[in-house]
């Protein structure tokens, strides 16, 4: 569904991608992993468009996205930190993506919004949110709309662990849809249940892209955050 | 008022006893003017009675007075002088003069004065007349509560209103002009006075002056003219109580002084002029009680003008009060009342106790560099203005009111 | 389109500080109007208001706004929208909040007491000022990627034209004060919006008299129609300009 080539990415002298190749595919979660610099984000953004890569082409749906735009309706973002207009409430900017993304007969995804109870803070502005709350915002826009693909960045930061549970449910929910799921996280214990394939980055390079049944046979370890942690010695040293 | 001056003439001449009045009119024996003066001697009466005359030139060589019942109207059909003017003595009185010839070789009049003394022209309207009233060498003569109207659109093919040349001792009294090149035109002119006339509209200036000394002009009104009053190459000229108002224009002026010496300018009023009084080359004249409200610039003294003497003027709404263009200033200002002064009086004597310096930088560059002027009301200059109130670098150190008054003096 | 400016319009406007801008200007032109005993006075004290004041809050608020949508244009940006899209919708949510701001508070009472050709002259440049002072603002803002530094440059920027512009215009004038200069300056005055304004302004008003002075060049080119229709023109191409530079470079900029 998604296939980078060969992606690099510089900001001046620093280089955030090197040379990055990889296919994601229909029905798969895949964790984004690696230390903090590594280049996740970068890819993520790459993926959306928000980064013009300086060398390489991603494709979507086998369509170059390079001046392309419309490629973004199959795909629900949900950024680390989500900031919105001060003065918009929730009512509002819900109202204002469903008018930018609505497309006729498509059926509004509303699961989340019930959840977190988004629905009683709707005159709320936003300025007057906690960080959680706009999380929250931010996690029920991205599966508003029944995308394909969905791109979680730091999902569960300032969550509570009730709200990290529903978004878990719902995340293992859409999968389970045939939904193909990009997550990054620092929390990888949280990610155990919900991945089937782990891209690990380190300094702009992928160092793997394995299922995570591979990792276990491979470092001999059940939990996730185990497994990591003996790549990365293994990496490193 | 006619009936009882016909009277007084009739009493007079009754007295000197071999007067006669000859009427004229269409209704009378004799039908046109010509006649009456053929068969006139002198000291008679030519009473002329209402209606439309065409008598081509008419010209008066015999000492008489012609008098218009109800403003007989003289055609000059576009062609000729309508009257001609060519005995001593003469008086016109009511009529109403039109269309006279339009020459650019002759100055064609409505009414000319030749080379004569004690006329007297007055009460009589004039309409589309190419000069107004003339003088050539006049002497004694008056010319007073006369309306002058034209309508020139050219300054070249424009006469003027009230018209002097090599005169003297002449009286141009409650006149009403407009529509001329120059209202009222003085050129080597002595021993005159201008007295309560009125000047709008006119193509150039409300009043011209060239070579005419020792006169006087006392309480006119000149408004909206082309450019103001001039007075130039002239000394020992009075101005007093003037009125010149809205000369509002690209190089309008309220009054325009070059070449003066010796004059006094007193409680006259400039209001709403592009500049109030601008002064080229004039020395020894004392101005006072004059108010300057609302104009560009009040006062342009140019660096060429020495002792020239500003006492108790008033200021007020002025752009710009004083402008100059050199560094050398040998006038004096004392006594006047500016509004834009921030001083203060601390011992209360109605007199601000630091100097005003009438002068801003922004006018100065302006003199400088007329260009600068693109910046206009800009930040950038009122900041300049600002500065240089606290450090004066550009404006002429001694260009400055030492005793300004706090209070406008109610003039 | 629509949709965004509709709700950046709604956002903006609910700003407190858009609601001081626009009540200080209000106050300000009702004082004016009424502390002065003719209108057309009036006018000329808001002449100055309104060429310092409106630019600086035009280009501070924009700017600062930019900045702090960030993150929600990188939200926007990740949806299905062109980018083109999405600038030019802040674009006109930011200059028609400001323009409805000026017109509230300095155009009302303007048309209220001096509906004249000089008081539309001055609504009229007044409400492009406000625009291209947003254009200008989201140039600075998309160039420079740090808040802080990009602040700078806006109060930078706000300074050129107000004041820096004049003071290097007068150099010059001194520098070349033996060659006419007048027709240069005629050209030169396109060069900032702010004086351009100014210019027009005065010319509608009966100091114009006072500009006639440095020969009638002003008056000639500014004071006739085509003058002031070519004026407007390049106060327009002050807003297309700077739009269209920034909207390159948003479309090739990494949020």
């Amino acid at each position: 569904m998604i296939i980078a080539s060969n992606v690099s990415k510089k900001f001046g002298k620093l280089t955030a991608l090197d040379n990055v190749s990889v296919t994601c595919n229909k029905g798969e979660c895949i964790a984004l992993i690696g230390p903090n610099g590594s280049g996740k984000t970068t890819l993520i953004k790459s993926i959306l468009g928000m980064v013009v890569c300086n060398s390489g082409f991603i494709t979507f749906n086998e369509k170059n996205i390079l001046h392309d735009w419309q490629y973004r309706a199959h795909i629900g973002y949900m950024p680390q930190i989500g900031r919105y207009p001060d003065n918009m409430t929730i009512g509002q900017m819900l109202e204002m993506m469903k008018d930018i993304r609505h497309q006729k007969n498509a059926v509004l995804d509303e699961d989340l919004v019930q959840q977190f109870k988004l629905n009683e803070l709707l005159h709320k502005r936003m300025r007057t949110l906690s960080g959680g709350t706009r999380q929250k915002v931010s996690a029920a826009l991205a599966f508003l709309f029944n995308p394909d693909v969905l791109i979680l960045d730091e999902p569960t930061a300032g969550l509570d662990p009730v709200a990290t549970e529903i978004l878990k449910d719902k995340i293992i929910a859409e999968k389970q849809k045939g939904k193909l799921v990009l997550i990054t996280s620092h929390i990888l214990s949280e990610l155990d249940d919900l991945v089937t394939q782990v891209i690990y980055m380190q300094d702009g390079v992928l160092q793997f892209h394995k299922t995570i049944e591979d990792l276990r046979k491979d470092t001999g370890q059940e939990k996730l955050s185990k497994a990591i942690a003996s790549v990365m010695v293994k990496i490193n040293g | 008022m006619k009936a009882f001056i016909t009277i007084i003439v009739f009493v007079l001449f009754a007295v000197t006893g071999n007067a006669k009045t000859i009427r004229v009119g269409k209704l009378q024996a004799i039908k046109t003017i010509q006649q009456a003066i053929q068969i006139a001697a002198k000291g008679d009466t030519v009473l002329v009675d209402a209606g439309l005359y065409h008598e081509k030139n008419l010209i008066i060589n015999k000492t008489i007075f012609l008098i218009g019942i109800n403003h007989p109207v003289l055609d000059g059909e576009n062609q000729y002088e309508n009257i001609s003017i060519k005995a001593d003595g003469v008086v016109v009185d009511g009529f109403k003069v039109v269309h006279s010839g339009v020459s650019s070789i002759e100055d064609f009049a409505g009414i000319k004065i030749y080379n004569r003394r004690d006329v007297i022209i007055k009460n009589n309207i004039l309409d589309d007349t190419f000069f107004g009233i003339y003088s050539q060498y006049g002497t004694n003569c008056t010319i007073e509560k006369n309306t002058l109207t034209a309508n020139s659109k050219e300054e070249q093919q424009a006469g003027n209103g009230i018209h002097c040349w090599k005169s003297d001792s002449m009286r141009i009294i409650a006149n009403t002009i407009s529509g001329h090149r120059d209202g009222i035109y003085f050129e080597f002119v002595t021993n005159s006075v201008i007295w309560r006339n009125t000047s709008f509209n006119n193509l150039r200036y409300g009043l011209h002056f060239m070579f005419s000394n020792n006169d006087a002009y006392i309480t006119n009104i000149f408004k909206n003219n082309g450019a103001g009053v001039a007075v130039m190459f002239s000394n020992h000229v009075k101005m007093f109580n003037n009125y010149f108002e809205e000369n509002w224009g690209d190089a309008s002026y309220g009054l325009l002084l070059k070449e003066i010496s010796d004059g006094y300018i007193n409680n006259n009023h400039f209001t709403k002029n592009t500049t109030g009084i601008h002064m080229e080359g004039a020395s020894r004249i004392a101005m006072e009680k004059n108010v300057f409200d609302n104009n560009g610039w009040a006062l342009k003294i140019q660096a060429s003008c020495m002792d020239i003497v500003l006492t108790k003027n008033n200021f007020i709404s002025n752009t710009f009060d004083v402008g100059t263009n050199g560094s050398l200033v040998l006038n004096t200002f004392n006594n006047n009342y500016w509004d834009k002064y921030d001083g203060y009086d601390l011992n209360k004597d109605k007199i601000g106790d630091v100097p005003y310096r009438p002068v801003s930088m922004y006018s100065m560059i302006i003199e400088q560099n007329p260009p600068a002027m693109m910046l206009f009301r800009s930040f950038m200059t009122s900041l300049l203005d600002k500065t240089e109130k606290i450090i004066p670098t550009l404006t002429p150190e001694n260009l400055k009111d030492d005793h300004p008054l706090m209070k406008p003096l109610p003039l | 389109m629509k949709k965004i400016i509709k709700y950046v319009i709604i956002d903006i406007l609910r700003n407190k500080i858009m609601l001081a801008y626009t009540l200080f200007l209000l106050l300000i032109s009702l004082s004016v109007f009424n502390l002065e005993d003719n209108s057309a006075k009036g006018l000329l004290s808001l002449l100055n208001i309104i060429l310092i004041i409106v630019p600086l809050v035009s280009i501070m608020f924009s700017a600062i706004y930019v900045y702090n949508s960030a993150e929600f244009l990188e939200l926007l940006v990740s949806q299905p929208l062109k980018r083109k899209t999405i600038w030019l919708s802040v674009f006109s949510g930011l200059a028609s909040s400001l323009a409805i701001a000026f017109f509230v508070g300095a155009g009302i009472p303007i048309l209220l007491y001096e509906a004249t050709a000089t008081g539309f002259m001055m609504l009229g440049t007044g409400l492009l000022l406000s625009v291209i002072f947003v254009a200008i603002a989201m140039l600075a803002a998309v160039i420079t990627r740090d808040k802080a530094k990009g602040i700078g440059v806006a109060i930078l920027l706000w300074l050129y034209f107000s004041l820096l512009f004049d003071g290097l215009v007068l150099f010059v004038l001194f520098q070349f004060a033996d060659y006419p200069m007048e027709k240069i300056m005629v050209g030169v005055s396109t060069l900032n919006p702010i004086d351009l304004s100014r210019i027009l302004i005065l010319l509608k008003m009966d100091v114009s008299a006072l500009m006639g002075y440095t020969g009638a060049i002003f008056k000639n080119f500014f004071g006739t129609q085509t003058g002031v229709l070519l004026s407007f023109l390049v106060l327009t191409l002050w807003i297309v300009i700077p739009t269209w530079l920034s909207l390159r470079k948003f479309n090739r900029k990494d949020l």
